[in-house]
């Protein structure tokens, strides 16, 4: 089969490689009929997340058709139709049982090298370093789903493909941001990046009930999709953002503040942004950490800061004294993705989201390592890609 | 390997520092040290004080550089310098008498201490019963209650199911059963093991006949987990290799990282217990082990053997 793997920094590539099989009783088989490039794939891509390996297969959203399922699997069968989340999870240790699936206990074989870096391991995940499980992921024609019947969520009408496959990462991603926010009326939410995660949770705090939503980003393309959700649009190169969101807020500062960023933030101061640049190139701390310093140091007294945004390891200038002093809660997680699927799927059916507007490139499988280019680089108004194999 | 506790271990590294402070004025200036003994009047004296001054070095060396197991060296040592003071002494007599007197007081006190230390370190051995015994241990929480856990892990057969070592455990019966387990250079090790404790739901201990060529023991405890979390099992394994060739088999064995090799063990058990099974993924494709997550292979899939 076709499939998109990484082979080092900056450089993708669509290869034949085998067709995966049925490895355990609770496998299926996906045959893929829409899979995206995330943002957080741009981490694998700029080489910043540890243990990726020349050849691994990537992409973590994707949805498709059962092919073939192992003899243990009930819940699915060859020929649904399927959403598949991100997080694998075996939905039989404590912590999936409470809902913590992206902290499944038994998904990552590899446990013992994330437990190197984070202290313990977190679940396996699709296409997505070693250290998370050395799993196949779903840039491909085909994908093994192991653990079959606690992650696929079928879909059993007629929402087109474009509708239904951000349930796989995104769309839960931003709505978990909003949700750890804990949003009471009359509540002003801040999101530090207009992607589409950010865009996602900007949607999601208004459902949530939001008063106001601030949007924050330095792309003004991306403001203006931002800005469809009902968000006021910030643009960080051309007001300093702390000041804006306290004359916003008669002083008080933001209710709440999701981090959509990660550690790959930009500064635009270019002397701060060279700081964490070099420190990040010379792995001296693995992330970039300006969004998430921003958001608590704009954060109200007693506010909660959600962090949804991806971070590898470890970051320095942290503004703990903020967090003490101020009597911040921080909040965060991959997002859970298995619990919030089918009541998204509702508010789908129900129009009350159509997830498709962040949609901006589509694209052939093949046309991948072009995809990943122009979505780095923020060319032609890229937001979101969409591959077909 | 068996290691000296803290408070053995700075005895050790005291002694050797006096040893340092003992053996260096005999070396550079042994008249005085004649002279505060009170043998001055012996024309051997000198040579005798400046050989006893090596031997002070080289206990400092072994203490210093090794473990505290040299003070028996110091402890011979002491008994050496007795001898010779409790002569001087004896043939002495007025202030060269009470000079070698004090002096052999003063080894006294030292020896004690020499003994003592000495001593320690045969205690802190007898704990693990021999000083090359490898011995692991390692836990998990499993969501099962305590007596799930403790009747797969009493069915012996099913140990080879998580514990990637081991080929094959054969139950004769309520107490023996026969292992074999996977060696270097595709050979194998057998043994006959005995059940040598059994509390259900509790305890399991086992330990291999008298003559293996790896002799080992390990002991499973099944306790439940606060808050209804299922168990928490600890696992404490021992392998005593009676020469180095075996102790060398035994490393090799369990990898290079024997611990987590036991934690990779117990993680699989996990697995199993809770899952049914053991995870695979493409990287990862014989599941958890800590020798693959050094050599993963790509996260693709694997190459098709056959597509029946």
């Amino acid at each position: 089969m076709r499939a998109n793997c990484w082979m080092g920094t900056k450089k993708v590539e669509v290869l034949e490689v085998p067709d995966p099989k049925i490895l355990s009783s609770q496998d299926a088989i996906i045959k893929v009929t829409s899979t995206a490039i995330c943002g957080s794939d741009l981490h694998l891509y700029d080489g910043y997340m540890p243990t990726m390996k020349r050849g691994d297969v990537i992409g973590h959203e994707f949805m498709g058709e059962v092919v073939e399922v192992g003899s243990g699997v009930r819940r699915v069968a060859v020929g649904d139709r399927v959403v598949v989340p991100f997080p694998i999870a075996c939905g039989a240790c404590w912590a999936c049982e409470r809902g913590l699936v992206s902290v499944c206990e038994n998904s990552n074989p590899n446990a013992g090298m994330a437990e190197k870096v984070l202290g313990h391991s977190p679940c396996g995940i699709f296409g997505y370093s070693h250290m998370l499980g050395g799993y196949a992921g779903g840039q491909a024609e085909y994908v093994r789903v192991p653990f079959a019947d606690v992650g696929p969520l079928k879909i059993e009408d007629d929402l087109p493909d474009e509708q239904v496959l951000f349930l796989s990462d995104i769309l839960p991603t931003g709505y978990m941001g909003a949700e750890l926010c804990d949003i009471k009326p009359g509540d002003v939410v801040a999101v530090w990046g207009a992607g589409p995660v950010g865009q996602f949770a900007m949607a999601s705090a208004y459902l949530l009930g939001a008063e106001k939503v601030i949007a924050i980003d330095r792309f003004d393309y991306r403001l203006d999709i931002a800005a469809t959700t009902g968000a006021m649009p910030l643009n960080y190169e051309h007001t300093n953002v702390l000041e804006e969101l306290k004359e916003l807020t008669a002083g008080r500062g933001p209710d709440a503040c999701i981090d959509a960023v990660g550690m790959e933030g930009h500064h635009s101061s270019t002397a701060l942004h060279t700081y964490d640049k070099v420190k990040q190139t010379t792995r001296l701390e693995t992330e970039r950490p300006h969004a998430l310093r921003e958001a608590i140091l704009a954060c109200r007294n007693g506010g909660t800061v959600s962090v949804i945004g991806v971070y590898g390891g470890m970051l320095d200038k942290f503004p703990m004294g903020a967090v003490v002093n101020r009597s911040l809660t921080i909040k965060a997680g991959q997002c859970h993705v298995h619990r919030y699927m089918r009541p998204l799927l509702d508010r789908i059916r129900n129009g009350e989201i159509d997830p498709s507007f962040v949609i901006t490139h589509r694209m052939s499988l093949d046309e991948a390592p072009e995809g990943f280019d122009i979505f780095v680089n923020k060319e032609d108004s890229c937001n979101k890609i969409v591959l077909t194999p | 390997m068996a290691g000296h506790d803290s408070t053995t271990r700075k005895l050790g590294k005291l002694l050797g520092v006096a040893s340092l402070g003992l053996g260096a004025p005999m070396l550079i200036k042994p008249e005085r040290v004649s002279q505060a003994a009170g043998v001055d009047d012996s024309a051997s004296s000198v040579p005798v004080i400046r050989m006893v001054g090596v031997r002070e070095l080289g206990h400092a060396a072994g203490l210093l550089l090794g473990s505290s197991r040299w003070a028996w060296t110091r402890v011979a040592g002491d008994a050496m310098d007795l001898a010779v003071l409790g002569r001087a002494a004896r043939e002495r007599d007025g202030n060269r008498r009470k000079r070698a007197l004090l002096a052999a007081a003063a080894v006294l006190g030292i020896t004690t201490l020499d003994a003592y230390t000495a001593l320690r370190t045969r205690r802190a051995k007898t704990g693990t019963k021999s000083a090359d015994a490898l011995r692991l241990q390692a836990s998990v929480t499993i969501s099962q209650d305590p007596e799930t856990v403790y009747r797969f892990w009493r069915d012996l057969s099913h140990l080879p199911t998580f514990m990637y070592h081991l080929q094959s455990v054969e139950v004769m019966d309520e107490r023996l059963s026969h292992w074999v387990a996977n060696a270097p250079l595709r050979k194998q090790v057998e043994w006959d093991a005995e059940i040598t404790a059994d509390v259900a739901s509790e305890r399991l201990a086992w330990r291999s006949a008298d003559g293996s060529d790896i002799p080992n023991s390990g002991e499973v405890r099944f306790a439940p987990a606060p808050g209804n979390r299922g168990t928490e099992v600890r696992v404490q394994l021992e392998y005593q290799p009676p020469g180095g060739r075996a102790g060398k088999v035994v490393a090799k064995l369990l990898g290079e990282e024997p611990e987590q090799q036991i934690r990779d063990d117990l993680r699989r058990l996990k697995q199993v217990l809770e899952t049914g099974e053991v995870v695979l993924s493409d990287g990862s494709p014989a599941g958890t082990a800590a020798r693959q997550q050094l050599k993963q292979r790509p996260a693709q899939p694997l190459p098709t053997t056959d597509k029946s």
